[in-house]
């Protein structure tokens, strides 16, 4: 260290950190595995001078000063290389010698996070802990009158629709007239909301659509997960387990191209095709992969070049307004497909979703909407988005539920929620909240990371480096050598296990409420919630 | 759990049969309130009103005024009407309401021009202006407006309101076709519309049990734009819309009903002869699944008599009888009341996927599983 410190406004002590990292000088023994695995180099081994004054008995001799040296550990005060708190450190450590601990009471870091006059990005959704799912409560519980229905033992049917269903007249008429039907697929209700192969590494991806192919095929649970913008792998395209797969395509068409080409070899039709305007992590604004992440294999399927930021423009750009986007769009890409699957867009939850909603309701090849609240979103986007954008999943849809119902449409068009969902670790509850507030089915991105990958991002700001390739669990990053951390199989397995879980835990929910052969969509009577206001804006009961 | 009992018969029979048979059961209804819903009309109805609409109700002299002007002003004159205005005081429980009436009106000049479709909306407008004007100070309260059929509610224990109303004593009452049930709704509050059975343009039913998707079939049904669909004071008023919708605006047979209410799982339909029709019928009509724990009664326009169990046969239900007259009950006591020398061996207690139906004949006991191929009908 310099004698004489410059100190700027920029200076920060390591007080100052949101993250600080606890050293034990006696259990460390020295190995150097946690400054090889820090992500973000927030720590480095450094070396100690220590002075000591030997002060021997009997004024016999003179006073000696003693120097010694020892190696330890050393946390970076620079804000570029601040600790995100992931704990990998600690992960790797044989002696849990050290570990980031977070300090509270530190405020300073955050102004100091727009080096270069950049404004910070990063991934994850926003860092606020309070959801107003988790407040709901279900009530209208069968006691007395009635026996509730038995979770483990009754007959379950809890499969969804995603596509246009046509009215019990119209259906009639066209299977009498044999016409055109829109085609319906039954999908489980937990979809697994897009994540594109640019932003998930390959082993996640693949992790992914193996614990999805096992929930169809072993399970019998027709688990659905969307791909995402960016394209997908060319043997997926071409393999049978397309099936189980949404494909997405937003503004930047990014990897579209790749499965234009693939039609023809198509064996099987994808799920649906999920055109995407908007997402809840930031609203308006259009996707955002960083360069870091735009290697090799993501440029190929995308189309690029190696190395270069690829924001999707918030709009899509050949489109001159959303009502001709959305018939266009809608209109083609059923086209491409013979008008055998079902296409419909997913917006951020905004003040124009009963707009688009509007737009849908009278378009016949619109098979639903995705709506994604303000808490969605796990790709990058700038913080100030994240945290400050968006309006609130639970209102929005309740809003666009209660406009189908009026005009007799209520699940003939589905909607689909997100955003927020399991934030707390309450995926089952809240779903659940979530369909009785009128969704036909609900889409969950962060939590399948973090339950399916052991991501280590919390709602108080951990980690999120997902932006810049250094995932060090290897989910969000395009570098093998961080990816290899993440073996797929095991993400599979747990994927499993969490929809199992889910499983049970839904049926827990809905069988004391007398609800097991068909989803509880719209059962707003079964919920109360303890705030007033939230309880007049849902039309729920209001109960302390 | 509510008790129902209901009776089809060849020849009009004393509503007082299935009140007695109701109150066999009496333990298993709290007696809160009673609903009897009376088609296929004999005595002056059926003699000399045959097609005159008959309106039921309570009113009060106010209210009998008022209706008067009502049915004069749209050019219907009352033909014949049974009016009781009951002189002691009322059971326990039951507040004093004014005059109970049914009253079989001459339709205006051109009426007959109108189909019969037009006839029925135009029925069911009046029946729901007239509920209106007696809701603020119930002094009209209207339960039918239709042909061949009468319709008692009244808050309270089933016999004493029977016997108070003297129900056996006019042999004009004698009806074929008869829903009687002894309580009325469950989860809501008391509230005299609410006693079941429901009616709508000839199709009435009682259900017991709760019916857990009330909010959103109730949502769906008055989204669907039908005169009628509307009221909804019990979680059970929607299965008699529902099977209104289904044989009435879909035009489907009976034995449709259940297959929309409680459909069949995918792997059960998939070697069925109807299966794509009943895969079509399952996904529109999912908003009108229903979850039980219900057994519904019903009876339609034609005297048929039916009943549906749900999918997990969680109530019982059982029919019985003998030529010439059945009965429909939530237990088997009911039907020992009513009808003790059948042959007990043909009751039939129909289980997940049946239908019962006892045509208005009165032959014979019908039964069809979910399973079985549906009657042509599109
Ligand atoms: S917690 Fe993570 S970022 Fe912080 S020092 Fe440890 S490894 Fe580095
Ligand atoms: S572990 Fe990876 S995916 Fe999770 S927050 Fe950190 S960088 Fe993002």
């Amino acid at each position: 260290m310099l004698t004489e410190r410059p100190i700027t406004p920029s200076t920060l002590g390591v007080r100052d950190l949101n993250w600080q990292i606890e050293w034990d000088k006696d259990l460390c023994t020295q190995c150097g595995r946690c400054t090889s695995v820090c992500p973000v180099n927030a720590i480095e081994l450094g070396v100690h001078r220590k002075r000591e004054i030997k002060t021997p008995a009997g004024l016999m001799k003179k006073a000696e000063n003693e120097y010694s040296i020892f190696y330890g550990i050393r946390q970076k005060t620079d804000p570029a290389y601040a600790c995100i708190g992931c704990s990998m450190c600690n992960m790797v450590c044989p002696n849990n010698a050290i570990g980031p601990k977070r300090e509270e009471g530190s405020t300073t870091q955050k102004f100091h996070n727009d080096r270069g006059g950049n404004p910070r990005t990063r991934g994850g959704r926003r860092n606020s802990g309070e959801s107003l799912l988790d407040q709901i409560k279900f009530m209208r519980i069968s006691m007395l009158t009635d026996p509730a229905l038995d979770a483990g033992r009754h007959e379950f049917r809890l499969n969804t629709l995603l596509g246009r269903v046509q009215s019990p007249e119209e259906s009639l008429k066209t299977y009498q007239e044999q016409g055109w039907k829109p085609p319906v697929r039954e999908i489980y209700p937990l979809v697994i909301g897009g994540m594109s192969f640019g932003a998930m590494s390959p082993n996640m991806w693949e992790g992914l659509q193996m614990g999805v192919a096992y929930l169809n095929e072993e399970l019998n649970m027709p688990v659905r997960i969307s791909t995402g913008e960016g394209g997908c792998p060319p043997r997926l395209l071409r393999s049978r387990f397309l099936k189980y797969v949404i494909l997405q395509i937003a503004s930047g068409y990014f990897g579209w191209d790749e499965i234009i080409h693939a039609i023809p070899e198509m064996k099987v039709d994808p799920c649906a095709i999920e055109i995407k305007y908007g997402q809840g992590a930031k609203p308006g604004d259009g996707g955002l992969l960083m360069w870091y992440k735009v290697n090799k294999l993501i440029a190929a399927i995308r189309g690029v070049p190696e190395g270069v930021s690829l924001p999707s423009p918030p709009t899509h750009q050949t489109q001159y307004s959303i009502e001709e986007s959305v018939a266009k769009m809608i209109q083609s890409m059923s086209m491409a497909w013979g008008f055998r699957v079902p296409v419909y867009p997913k917006i951020s939850a905004s003040s124009t979703s009963l707009a688009v909603l509007n737009n849908l309701t009278r378009n016949p090849y619109a098979a639903g909407l995705a709506i994604d609240g303000e808490d969605g979103g796990t790709g990058a986007a700038y913080n100030v988005s994240m945290n400050h954008m968006g309006h609130p999943i639970a209102s929005n849809l309740r809003d666009c539920y209660n406009a189908l119902v009026v005009t007799g449409k209520q699940n003939e068009l589905p909607l689909i929620a997100g955003g927020g969902i399991g934030k707390s670790g309450n995926l089952a509850a809240n779903a659940a909240a979530l369909i009785m507030l009128g969704a036909s089915a609900v889409q969950v991105g962060k939590y399948v990371m973090q339950a399916g990958a052991g991501c280590l991002g919390s709602e108080k700001d951990r980690c999120n480096v997902c932006n810049i390739g250094v995932c060090p669990k290897g989910i969000t990053s395009q570098d093998p050598r961080l990816y290899r951390r993440l073996d797929p199989e095991k993400v599979a397995e747990r994927v499993v296990d969490f929809y199992l879980s889910f499983d049970t835990e839904i049926k827990k929910i809905i069988a004391p409420l007398g609800r097991s052969t068909s989803l509880p969509i719209g059962m707003a009577d079964a919920l109360g919630i303890s705030d007033r206001a939230a309880a007049d804006r849902l039309g729920i009961k209001y109960v302390v | 759990m509510c008790r129902l009992f209901a009776l089809t018969s060849r020849d009009p029979i004393s509503p007082m049969l299935a009140i007695n048979a109701l109150n066999t059961m009496k333990e298993g209804h709290d007696g809160s309130g009673v609903g009897l819903c009376l088609r296929g009309l004999g005595g002056r109805f059926e003699e000399e009103l045959q097609g005159c609409p008959i309106l039921s109700g309570i009113f009060t002299e106010a209210g009998l005024r008022r209706l008067e002007q009502y049915t004069m002003d749209h050019g219907f004159k009352s033909q014949y009407s049974i009016l009781y205005t009951p002189e002691t005081e009322p059971p326990e429980g039951t507040p004093v309401r004014g005059t109970y009436a049914a009253i079989a009106y001459k339709v205006p000049r051109g009426w007959k021009e109108l189909t019969a479709a037009q006839q029925g909306q135009k029925l069911v407008e009046m029946r729901l202006e007239l509920r209106k004007m007696g809701e603020e100070d119930g002094d009209i309260m209207v339960f039918s407006f239709w042909p061949d059929t009468i319709i008692v509610k009244e808050v309270g224990d089933p016999l004493e309101i029977g016997e108070w109303l003297q129900l056996g004593a006019n042999r004009n009452l004698y009806a074929r076709h008869i829903l009687a049930q002894g309580r009325q709704n469950t989860n809501y509050a008391i509230n005299l519309y609410a006693c079941h059975p429901f009616f709508i343009e000839g199709v009435a039913s009682m259900t017991n049990g709760e019916n857990t998707a009330f909010i959103p079939i109730m949502e769906y049904m008055q989204s669907r734009n039908v005169t009628g669909y509307s009221g909804y004071q019990s979680d059970s008023e929607v299965f008699t819309h529902i099977a209104h919708y289904t044989t009435k605006r879909l035009g489907l047979d009976i034995r449709a009903y259940k297959h929309v209410i409680t459909p069949l799982m995918d792997h059960e339909m998939a070697d069925h002869p109807d299966r794509e029709f009943l895969a079509t019928l399952k996904r529109s009509c999912r908003k009108m699944i229903i979850d039980g724990p219900n057994c519904i009664i019903g009876t339609l326009d034609d005297g048929s008599m039916f009943m549906v169990q749900d999918r997990k046969k969680l109530r019982p239900g059982i029919v019985g009888g003998k030529d010439g007259i059945y009965a429909f009950s939530s237990e088997v006591c009911g039907i020992d009341a009513v009808i003790p020398d059948r042959d007990k061996s043909k009751d039939f207690q129909p289980m997940h996927l049946d239908t019962v139906i006892v045509g208005p004949d009165c032959k014979e006991i019908e039964t069809c599983s979910q399973k079985d191929q549906l009657p042509r009908q599109l």
